[in-house]
Order: structure tokens, then sequence, then C-alpha cells
């Protein structure tokens, strides 16, 4: 569904990407990972025309983003960000009800399809007449995912989406994301840092490093063969559990 | 904001007077000369309406040129020495009619007085020593002139004047003019500078000292009017040319000493010279409730307009930087300005009235509108501006549904500093005749009388007070309860 082909972008004189070119197949599931400011996030902004690219193509279902077609290519994108974006101004209902009323959607389809995914994201109904702020981290990341979902575009792109979660709650949401990127067969892109995080939601992993791929694979693929000492060292950053109290007193 | 002003004065020209309009300086005499025509016109069955108290003389010059008024009472002097200075002196009647014609305009026969400098000494002074000119005075080194600062400082005042008479006094002080008569009167001081009119004059008991080497150029008061309003009108000329010659010395002064020492109004004061019953006057509760309607008037309607245009000034200067940057200088520029020069700027392209007076609050409130609209707008969070893109939403309504309600607290405040700066500078609206409670405030700085000062400044700061509030209710009204929460937290 998305292709980069040889894409470039710079900001200022940082270079974010570098002659990348990547595919999305459709209806895979494919994590970014990579240290920040490695141009995880830049892929995601290139997909959905926040940016254009400098150089190379950047392709939706084959057709080239531009100025001109970003809009409906957005439309066909849902996004999720690191804390949530919802609007604080709007309940949960208007933050969902965004985009289905300029498309002229009906009260009441808006109703049912908001509860229909408060359902799937396992959030009570009565939160749809509170305020972002009136919830939790972790309804909110729900809130936002709902949002992304509403008008069930193909794609759902997710930038950090449970960065700023504490670890519990997080550990739930990585569980339901999961499950729910297998139940609704479309287009994922999940940009995170967290490597056990990407393994355990999906099949493929990129992992990039100062704008260029090192390895793209499975999981196991990185632990077992990384292709370089950088993917060795990112695969061992992690710290084991301490070992059993060795009973002996300093 | 030119195409609006351009409109405004597309609609001013457009728009035929039914009265004609006598217009006068903001000094006491200048409006007892306005409210005699106006008197006198009426008693032709002429009803003319008598714009007060509108400024100096340059204001008056520009309002009569451009038609905003009539006609206006103006003395030779002030023709001669500041308003056509280009003519050869001496200037002879002939040639300033003459020069006048040319500007469509002309000049009564002399009303009958002359308001000009002279100098004064106290009367049992100059008795003892004989003084009756300025000659006089020669002999007399020893007496203490106490000068006021401008005629001290005046090409036709004491600068001429010592030359002239060949004067070298041992002791010469600048003072306030206003302090002088008190100096004489406690005979700190011997000799100052008076106008010929002055009230205190006959007060005082001062004797004038003749100008015997005609030193001082003559100040004359006459009409000045549109040679076109003449013929429109012709009562309004008949009754400026029954007044000529029938305003003495000593009557002008009198008519002064009955308003500034006394503190009648004017049109009494006008009225009882015409020996006609003055137009009775209106109760305190209606002058301030016509005020306070004039008052809201400039400010509302003057705020509605920069609304129309700083609003969406605010929103492309946001979304262009470089755009934004410019129109933010060209608002700092023109708050620069001083309000009474805007003031003098706007009547040669509006008249006087309203209008020049709601241009001149517009374009003040124009920068706390249109900066606070673009630095609201500009500074919301990077991820909610991220998000609202991301949707798929056209930029209308990602502008109205999301990032104008964030911002809406930020340019509230905007419009509501405009909105109290509007009510205090509308108060100098009344200089050129746009009414309002800039009127008593005016008035009573001129006969120095602090209740009719307050009656002007009293109901502005509680309008200020009550405008403040409205915002800051409107405020609660437009802040979302979403975003109390974070408020409240």
């Amino acid at each position: 569904m998305f292709s980069l082909e040889h894409v470039s972008k710079r900001f200022g004189t940082f270079a974010a990407l570098e002659d990348l070119t990547l595919e999305f197949p459709s209806g895979a599931v494919t994590a970014v990972i990579g240290s920040s400011g490695s141009g995880k996030s830049t892929i995601l902004r290139l997909l959905l025309g926040l940016e254009l690219p400098d150089a190379g193509l950047v392709r939706v279902d084959g057709v080239s983003v531009s100025a001109a077609n970003r809009l409906a290519i957005r439309r066909r994108i849902g996004y999720v960000i690191q804390e949530g974006g919802l609007f604080p101004h709007l309940t949960v209902r208007d933050n969902l009800a965004l985009l289905p009323r300029h498309l002229k959607w009906s009260r009441a389809r808006i109703d049912a399809r908001a509860l229909e995914l408060a359902e799937l994201v396992e959030i009570p109904g009565s939160a749809l007449t509170r305020f972002p702020l009136e919830l939790s981290g972790g309804q909110r990341q729900r809130v936002a995912v709902m949002r992304a979902l509403m008008t069930d575009p193909p794609a759902l792109l997710l930038d950090e989406p449970l960065g700023a979660l504490d670890p519990l709650v997080r550990f739930e949401l990585q569980e339901r994301l999961r499950q729910l990127f297998h139940v609704l067969g479309k287009t994922v892109v999940l940009v995170t840092h967290d490597l056990p995080e990407a393994a355990f939601i999906a099949p493929r992993l990129v992992l990039l490093r100062a704008g260029r791929v090192v390895q793209d694979g499975a999981a196991a693929e990185l632990y077992e063969r990384p292709a370089d000492e950088f993917v060795r060292r990112f695969v061992a950053a992690y710290r084991p559990p301490p070992l059993p109290h060795s009973g002996v007193s300093p | 904001m030119f195409a609006l002003t351009g409109l405004l004065v597309a609609g001013h020209a457009a728009t035929p007077r039914e009265a004609p309009i006598v217009g006068s300086k903001d000094f006491t005499e200048s409006i007892i000369l306005g409210e005699l025509l106006r008197l006198d016109a009426s008693r032709q069955g002429l009803q003319l309406e008598h714009r007060r108290a509108m400024g100096g003389s340059a204001i008056l010059w520009q309002a009569l040129r451009v038609g905003s008024i009539d006609a206006y009472p103006e003395y030779t002097g002030t023709l001669t020495q500041e308003l056509l200075p280009q003519l050869p002196h001496p200037v002879s009647i002939e040639a300033l009619t003459q020069a006048l014609s040319e500007l469509g305009l002309a000049m009564s026969s002399p009303l009958g007085f002359e308001d000009r400098y002279a100098l004064g000494v106290p009367e049992a002074l100059a008795q003892r020593l004989d003084l009756h000119t300025i000659s006089d005075l020669q002999a007399h080194p020893a007496l203490r002139f106490a000068l006021s600062n401008e005629f001290m400082s005046r090409e036709d005042g004491w600068l001429g004047l010592r030359a002239a008479y060949g004067l070298s006094p041992v002791t010469v002080r600048g003072l306030d003019h206003s302090l002088a008569y008190h100096a004489l009167g406690q005979d700190a001081a011997d000799v100052t500078d008076v106008y010929t009119t002055d009230p205190e004059v006959d007060a005082e008991h001062i004797r004038l000292l003749d100008d015997d080497r005609n030193f001082f150029p003559s100040y004359q008061a006459v009409w000045l009017y549109r040679l076109e309003s003449a013929r429109r009108w012709p009562a309004l000329e008949s009754s400026m040319q029954a007044l000529a010659g029938h305003v003495s010395l000593s009557a002008m002064r009198n008519l002064n000493a009955q308003v500034q020492l006394k503190r009648r109004p004017e049109s009494t004061v006008a009225a009882q010279f015409l020996s006609t019953t003055s137009p009775r006057e209106q109760g305190w509760g209606r002058r301030l409730a016509q005020r306070t309607r004039e008052h809201l008037a400039l400010v509302g309607v003057s705020l509605a307009l920069a609304l129309a245009l700083g609003l969406p000034l605010g929103v492309v200067a946001a979304k262009a930087p470089r755009f934004g940057r410019a129109v933010l200088a060209l608002t700092v520029v023109l708050q620069t300005i001083p309000s009474l020069a805007m003031l003098v700027f706007m009547i040669p392209l509006l008249g006087i009235g309203a209008r020049p007076a709601i241009a001149t609050l517009f374009l003040y409130s124009l920068l706390p509108i249109v900066r606070n609209t673009m630095v609201g707008l500009s500074s919301l969070p990077a991820e909610l501006i991220t998000s609202a893109a991301s949707l798929g939403l056209p930029w209308q309504v990602q502008l109205l549904r999301i990032e104008l309600p964030l911002a809406a607290r930020t340019i509230l405040a905007g419009i509501s500093t405009a909105a109290v700066i509007n009510v205090g500078t509308a108060t100098l609206g009344a200089l050129i005749g746009a009414g309002g409670y800039g009127e008593p405030i005016l008035t009573g700085i001129r006969l120095n009388d602090v209740p009719l000062i307050l009656e002007g400044a009293l109901p502005a700061a509680v309008m200020a007070l009550l405008v403040m509030g409205l915002f800051q209710w409107l405020e609660h009204l437009v802040t979302p309860r979403g975003l109390r929460l974070r408020i409240d937290a």
C-alpha cells in the first residue's frame, strides 16, 4: 500500500532520511524501530503528506503524494500520535465526529460507530461524553485509536502510541493492539523505539539508523543474525532481570 | 484597511447637509462667538449646528477648506501669520480677500474687537508712573517683567518687541499665562503680556499700554466662511454681517468674564447678549444618556470594524509568518502615531464628527486584535496542529472547529484590550466634534471646572470597567469546559 523510493528528507542541515527505499504491503503489520532522530517519524509524516520529500517518490496505493492529493490520502489513513493528539476543547464524541461530520454522516451513524469502536478498544460508552482531560492516559490512547478508525480507513499509522504510558497500562495495551491489528487486517505501520514492543506486535521489523535501513526482517532475525555491530548493540541494550539473591552480605 | 477607509470617505462625500455648521476653537471666546452666530441665525429662522471646541486653528482651517464646516470665527493675524504665511507682508485686506476667494472662502467685516498680545501694567502703578504707551516703559528699566513662556519665545512676541522698542528691563521672568495676573495682583511683577480680551484685564484692573510703534500684528476677529455655503444659505451670511461691527472689545471681555469667571454657560451668555431667550438646558440625566450613546457608538462601531479586518488579518498572519511580520510592523507604526495627530490626519479624509473618530479608534484597535489572533494561533501545541492536519479536514474546518476555539482565550484578551483602550481614547473624539464623554472633560479643562471634568471622566471609567467585566464573562463563555479543566487543575 505504501512505498518510498529513494527518498531523502532534510530539515535544515539535518538529514532525516537518506536515499531510503521501503515497501509496506497491504494488510501487513510493520514496526519501524530505531533511536531518536533515526528518521522513524519522518516516514509517517511523509506518508501523510505532512512533509513532502526533497528527493525520491512517496506513493500511497501507487499514487505519488502531493500537495494536491494529500487531503484525500489522509482520509484513507488513521493516525495516532504519542499523547493521542485529542483536542482538549471537544468531548470524546466530538473528537471522534470531526471527520465523519464533515463527510455528512448522520448523527445516528456517528454514535453507532463510536459505540462499536468503544467496545473494540474496551472503553465504557459513558466515556464518550467526557473531555480528554477527564480520562486516564491509557483511555486517551484508546480514544485516539478509535478516532483513527472512525471512517474505517485501510491503513493505520501509529507514532509511539504507548510512549507516554506507565508500564502496566502499556503492557496491557500492547496486548490489545496486537489483537486489534490481527482482527482488523489493515495495513499498519507502528513506530516505536522499544524493541520488545515491536517484536511482540509486528511480524516484520525495520531498524533505522541515521535515516537508512540497517536491517529489515522478522524479529528473530535481528536477535539471531544482526546485520552489523549497531544492530547487535541495539538488540543487546535491554537489561536482564536481576539475578536471584546470592545471600552474600557486603 | 485602506479600502475600508476609502469606503468611509466615499460615504462622507456623498452625504449632503441639511443645515450649515459653524465650528469654534477650543477656547471660551471662540465658543461664545459660535453661539452668537447660532442664536442670531436661529432668530432669522435658520437652524444651524454649532460644533464646539473642535481644536486649534489648523483643525478649523482644514475643516473649513474640506467643507466639514461652513464658517468659524478667526483672527486676521492668525490668517496672515499662520494660515496664509506665503502672502507678502504687510498684508492688505484686498490681498487677503483675493487669496481666500481662490480657496473658495471669504472673510466677513471685522466683528469689532481685536484679540492680540498687549503689555499690561496694574492701573495704580500706571497712574503713578504716568504710563500710557509701550514706549513709556523705556524710562523705567527697573520694572519687573513677568511674561508667559510662549510669548517670550515668539518672534512676534518678546523677541521682536524688545528690539522694536529698545527695551532692556533688569528683570524678565517666564511663567504660565494663567499665573501672570496673580503675579501682578500680588505685586510680584509689574509688567506682563496679556490677550486684549482676557476678562482679568477688567477684573484685576490692568491698564493695557498702547502699541505706539504698531509692533503687534492686528488680530481683528472676523468670520471665515465658504462662498458656496453663503450662496446656499443667505441667512448665514446675513447673520455674520449682522454681528460684524457689533462686538466691541469691552463687550467681548465682558462675555468672556461671564463664562470664565462666573461659570455661566456660553449659550446663556450669548443669548443674553442678543437679548433672546436661552434654549433650555438639558437635564443631567438626559445629557449623560446622550453622551453614553455617543460614546458607545464610537467604541462599538470602531471595534466591530477592527474585528472584521483584524481577525482575518491575524489568521493570515499566523499562516504566513513573513506577511504576519509586515502586518504587525504596520499596526505597530499606527500605534505610535499620537492620537491627536491621527485625528488631525483624518479630518481632510473624513471631515469632522464621529467618522474620523471611529476611523482613528479602528486603527488603534487593530494591533491588539491582529497580534493576539496571530500569537494565539501560532502558539498552539505542535502535536495538536499535526493531529488536526492529519485528519484530512479542509483548512477552513480545521480553523473554525479546532484552531480558533483553542486560541479563543488569547484572541478575546486582545479584543478586550482594544475595547478598554477605545473607551479611553474615544474621549479625544470630542476634539473633533464626535461627542461622547470627552465633551464635558474638554470643556471642564478649558474652564478649570473639576466637577465638569468628572462628569465625563467618571462615566468613562465606569464604562471601561463594565467593558472589562463583559469581556471576562465572555471569556468564561467561550472557554470550553474541556479547557477550563486544565486551568482549574
